[in-house]
């Protein structure tokens, strides 16, 4: 059982007008087996939310705790985070020239396990977990994420979340640009290796459509930097037919 | 020799083409193609001295011959001052023969060794029709070297020329370059060049005969205080040749310095022809300058295709958290990048074990610029 604990986190960006506070005191917790979605408008800070968790230098964490097991994350390196058992799925994935998927992933499972893989087993483990993405054999070859198409990204980052089989998965917008087809094979991924592994998700998303293939047990809603409703799989519902509205509303 | 001939007056052109020093003035550092060079740092290269001469170890296709063994090139001329000077004092010659026809699967490497501290040097490479090679220069790693290599690329034949140069010491190296290429031939140079205190390559490609394509790529990498400049003149005279060049160049450190100038120059006669010429640079952290210089002189607008691009951008940040996401640990994330940067450049070393090498000799260097 792991169990990721964030309490009353509080972070800023560096702007040219000074500190901007983003993240204003988020608490919520995820754990081993459980689903749960962070919904919430544009720019209401819940991406923020992800990047913070996995380490990114442009936020700056002023209060708060975040723990894996209770281990203190926020006093861990970015590669330190994914080796204890955090994986954040991007919603824009970088481009790395001339480092192609094969070679990527390899380096990638070997500092996550602190050896290299079996040659020949990891050529099998990652031709099935390919394929159960529906992705080309070919993809292994190409350059990491270059001239990848929206749906190839977000195939690319579930295929390393099957492979990398972390203890809590940050889905940031993983939906986002997916058509209906794309949508459904991304979702099954993610299923697959919750089934698997028995690990906790947390699903950040703008649109409810992607809760129809990964139920949540706990909904968020996430506005102006915190969480200011939480509830089950019905709130999303609410959500979908009513907007963002009563939230802001309140919040004026 | 005092013969002076003067090329047509095109701008990127050379204008003054002989072997005799005294021909050409001393570089003030005004002048366009010394504008970024610290030549106070190479004064020496431009005045006669009493310097060793560069060797190699001669085997089946390298000979040690006399400046003026008649197998040499009479045609040659250096085109600026230090390359005069250089040839003016070189005591001997390596002479790399590849006879007509003859195909060479071994990579022939040739470990070029200095004499003294200060060395001319005259390398002449002459490929026969029909053959196919590669071959290996390995420069003199810990010697200051002032020379040319003089590469003439027969009908139909294929070579690839490797220059490596991996500096151990803070050291000075002159290179002209220039390359002939025949009738229907092809030329791949390759030019890898690390550290330095001033490395100067001058790579000139001109063609003789229609449908020749020549290839110019290179990787450099430079650390604090090093300066590196890479001056490439494809001279287009023929037509339906192909021109090809790629450098690039990482920089790390306070004080690290490259210049790039790639100048193209397409004749009216060079019709249709295909040029394409890159540079991309990337500095590994805050410091070190890039200059990246392309030209292309176009007289006819009957070619297939002429482009250029140049770039030079930061170590890009978001590349180095993606791979620690993935429990990359930061120093090999960059190594993945910087690899991953010169990674088209050195897949064109076909020689596995060279390849490995090379890349290896990097790393090396990397592992010095990513600890610090």
């Amino acid at each position: 059982m792991s169990k990721l604990e964030i309490k009353d986190l509080h972070a800023s960006v560096s702007t040219d007008s000074g500190d901007s506070e983003i993240l204003r005191g988020v608490s919520l917790t995820v754990e081993s087996g459980t689903t749960s979605a962070i919904m919430g408008p544009n720019g209401s800070g819940k991406s923020t939310l992800a990047y913070v968790l996995a380490g990114h230098p442009k936020y700056t964490v002023t209060s708060g705790t975040v723990t894996l097991d209770g281990q203190d994350v926020l006093g861990m390196s970015v590669d330190e985070r994914a080796r204890a058992g955090l994986f954040l799925a991007m919603q824009y994935p970088v481009e790395i020239p001339g480092v192609s998927v094969s070679n990527f992933l390899r380096t990638s499972i070997t500092s996550l396990r602190g050896e290299a893989p079996k040659l020949r087993t990891w050529t099998k483990d990652m031709k099935e977990a390919m394929s159960e993405l529906q992705m080309d054999p070919a993809f292994a070859s190409r350059n990491v994420n270059e001239g990848f198409s929206g749906g190839e990204k977000k195939r690319h980052e579930i295929l390393q979340l099957g492979l990398m089989e972390p203890k809590i998965a940050i889905l940031d917008e993983t939906d986002s640009g997916l058509d209906v087809d794309a949508l459904k094979v991304v979702s099954e991924g993610v299923n697959r290796f919750q089934q698997k592994t028995n690990a906790g998700v947390l699903l950040i998303t703008h649109y409810t459509r992607i809760l129809k293939y990964i139920e949540p047990d706990v909904v968020h809603v996430f506005i102006d930097g915190r969480i200011v409703e939480t509830g089950g799989p019905e709130l999303a519902n609410s959500l979908e037919a009513d907007g963002y509205e009563r939230f802001s509303a309140a919040k004026a | 020799m005092s013969a002076v001939a003067t090329a047509p007056a095109k701008d990127l052109a050379p204008k003054i083409l002989s072997r005799d020093p005294g021909a050409f003035e001393i570089p003030k550092g005004r002048e366009e193609e010394w504008r970024y060079t610290p030549i106070r740092k190479i004064a020496d290269f431009f005045v006669p001295q009493s310097w060793g001469s560069v060797g190699a170890v001669p085997s089946p296709f390298v000979n040690i011959v006399e400046p003026d063994d008649p197998r040499l090139s009479t045609t040659w001329m250096p085109t600026d001052r230090v390359s005069a000077v250089a040839f003016a004092g070189v005591k001997k010659v390596v002479l790399i023969t590849i006879p007509a026809d003859h195909i060479v699967e071994e990579s022939i490497v040739v470990n070029l060794v200095g004499e003294m501290l200060n060395n001319y040097a005259h390398i002449e490479v002459q490929v026969g029709k029909f053959s196919r090679s590669q071959i290996v220069i390995i420069h003199d790693s810990a010697a200051n070297v002032s020379g040319s290599i003089v590469t003439e690329v027969g009908d139909q034949a294929e070579l690839t020329l490797l220059s490596v140069l991996d500096a151990e010491a803070p050291l000075k190296q002159h290179w002209n370059w220039t390359t002939n290429v025949g009738r229907d031939s092809r030329f791949l140079g390759l030019s890898i060049s690390l550290g330095g205190e001033v490395v100067r390559m001058v790579p000139t490609v001109n063609y003789r005969a229609p449908g020749g394509s020549a290839e110019m790529l290179g990787a450099f990498l430079l650390e604090g205080d090093q300066y590196q400049e890479h001056r490439i003149l494809v001279n287009h005279t023929e037509p339906h040749c192909v021109s090809n060049v790629v450098y690039k160049g990482a920089l790390s450190g306070q004080g690290a310095h490259s210049v790039w100038v790639g100048d193209v120059l397409v004749r009216r006669e060079a019709i249709g022809i295909q040029t394409y010429e890159l540079n991309r640079n990337l500095l590994l952290n805050d410091g070190p300058r890039a200059d990246s210089v392309p030209n292309l002189e176009l007289e006819t607008g009957d070619v297939v295709s002429a482009g250029h691009a140049s770039a030079t951008g930061r170590f890009d940040d978001e590349q180095l958290f993606y791979l620690q996401s993935r429990g990359i640990p930061e120093s090999i994330a960059r190594q993945l990048v910087v690899r991953g940067f010169f990674v088209d450049v050195l897949n064109r070393v076909n020689d596995r074990s060279l390849r490995k090498n090379l890349m290896e000799r990097i790393e090396m260097r990397l592992g010095m610029v990513t600890h610090d």
